[in-house]
């Protein structure tokens, strides 16, 4: 099997199911915001959203114009056969979906204020590695939009605070961030670890489905928590006033340093796009969130 | 939630109707400009150059679309709006310079923009963001693109549109401004959520 044809075809179709269809759940869960906002602008920009939604899986183009800034995830098995083909796979796979999807062109260089057209460049598509067991590969592909981007945030909180000074900093992130992220949005949150790995975990929480809980029962309070305080800000759909601020808040955490609590917020818009799919060694491909039409 | 339909050019007077939450639907030309674009023109203006398209009565659409070419053709394959708050630093005087009447985009701009579109005339409709599908749907035609040199998504590309909507105007011409409000409401609001949280 040739393993950089493979990973670059399975690349450009996830591209494609990730800026074409949303995941089920994100779906789902801006339906219920349909159902159940109780503004009349609130609900004007959900039924455009829905109505938007079902164009773009009837003509397969893609949801929103910002097709985002190519991230991919690699779950790598540490005996599968080559890893070291992976990246130029991936950056072949975003300059193929740039042209076939097609993508908009969103690489541009920071001296040179030139868009190199193809959506790569230095450092992009990012890849995010990481090494399992086992001889899969498991791909993620995660395009991300401006709008959402511009908004994240990361807080160095004093410890003392504690999870109160989290709770405070989450929300205000939230109302600053007001009409820009286009709400609803999703939340992931991380906390811990150090300004890089907060951050880091909290866009990646960012690729868990927003009906699945964190395992744990004391974040899932928490998420549900942010998730219901984030509703009462009264931002709604797209700024202009409404229930529905978030469709859900994703926490994730990792332990700290005694003298430090980094607190990461990183914002979704409802155009979730995230797609996976799992390559076997035999090269059959298993695709996980998106069925192939 | 009035709903109109205006068709371009539209005068002063249509805009001085419309309110705070009313609907509009556009037929007729819009044309995107983002930072660069806005940039440019009012260089242009000051150095008293033609920019190449009169934007009198038009609307201009705060957007990057995708766009492909096909037989020497454009089509735009999704088009929503993009964050419009960036373009504050230029709207008022954009608006005092090319008489646009409605500026159409998402996420609402400042009290800058807010007085110029008073002073001059204007409205802002706010699109929903990132339904770039929809309002390729309403895009019938590719005119021209002009300063293609400054990239795809902040050239200015001159669209004819049928029923582009729903926008819901967020500023009206007469100091209005939704967004302002909905941020009060949640200034308000802050409190409350602090106490349930007990932060």
């Amino acid at each position: 099997m040739d393993i950089e044809s493979v990973v670059e075809n399975v690349a450009v179709e996830l591209l494609r199911q990730a800026v074409i269809k949303l995941p089920q759940d994100v779906k789902e869960a801006l339906q219920r915001a349909r159902r159940e906002e109780e503004s009349d602008v609130g609900k004007t920009q959900l039924e455009a959203i829905l109505n938007n939604v079902e164009l773009a899986e009837k003509t397969g183009t893609p949801m929103c114009q910002d097709t985002g800034v190519i991230i991919f995830y690699v779950k790598a098995g540490a005996q599968a056969k080559g890893l070291d083909k992976i990246e130029k796979a991936l950056i072949n796979a975003t300059k193929k979906a740039t042209k076939e999807v097609p993508l908009r062109p969103n690489s541009v260089g920071i001296f040179t204020q030139k868009n190199t057209g193809d959506n790569t460049g230095r450092y992009i598509p990012y890849i995010n590695w990481e090494i399992v067991p086992g001889d899969n590969i498991e791909l993620t592909a995660f395009p991300k939009g401006g709008g959402s981007e511009n908004v994240c945030t990361l807080g160095l909180i004093t410890p003392g605070e504690g999870l109160k000074g989290l709770k405070k900093f989450v929300i205000n992130a939230v109302i600053s961030a007001g009409a820009n992220p286009c709400p609803p949005n999703i939340l992931g949150v991380g906390v811990g670890g150090g300004a890089d790995i907060a951050m880091k975990i909290a866009k990646a929480a960012l690729l868990r489905p927003i009906d699945q809980p964190n395992p744990d029962p004391e974040i899932a309070k928490l998420e549900r928590e942010l998730y219901e305080a984030a509703n009462m800000t009264g931002i709604g759909p797209m700024g202009l006033g409404g229930k529905f601020t978030v469709l859900g808040v994703n926490v994730d955490h990792a332990n700290r340093h005694p003298a430090s609590y980094p607190v990461a917020v990183a914002f979704q818009c409802w155009a979730a796009r995230r797609a996976s799919a799992r390559i076997h060694p035999d090269g059959t491909v298993e695709y996980l969130t998106h069925k192939v039409v | 939630m009035a709903v109109y339909k205006l068709k371009t050019p539209i005068s002063e007077e249509d805009v001085r109707k419309l309110k705070v939450n009313d609907v509009i639907y556009i037929t007729g030309t819009i044309v995107t400009a983002r930072d660069s674009a806005h940039k440019r023109a009012l260089e242009f203006f000051k150095e008293r150059k033609k920019i190449p398209i009169n934007l009198q009565g038009l609307a201009v659409f705060h957007c990057g679309p995708i766009v492909k070419k096909e037989d020497d053709k454009w089509t735009v394959v999704a088009a929503g709006p993009t964050t419009s708050t960036r373009m504050d630093l230029f709207e008022d005087e954009f608006i005092k310079a090319f008489k646009v009447r409605v500026v159409i985009g998402k996420g609402g701009m400042g009290r800058r923009t807010t007085d110029g579109m008073k002073k001059y005339g204007a409205v802002y409709g706010a699109f929903t963001g990132g339904a770039g599908v929809l309002a390729a749907k309403a895009i019938k035609n590719v005119k021209s693109v002009e300063w293609f040199d400054l990239g795809m998504p902040e050239a200015l590309w001159i669209m004819e549109v049928e029923n582009f909507g729903p926008l819901i105007i967020a500023i009206d011409a007469h100091g209005n401004n939704m967004f302002e409000d909905v941020q009060k409401q949640v200034e308000e609001n802050k409190q409350k959520i602090y106490e349930r949280l007990g932060v």
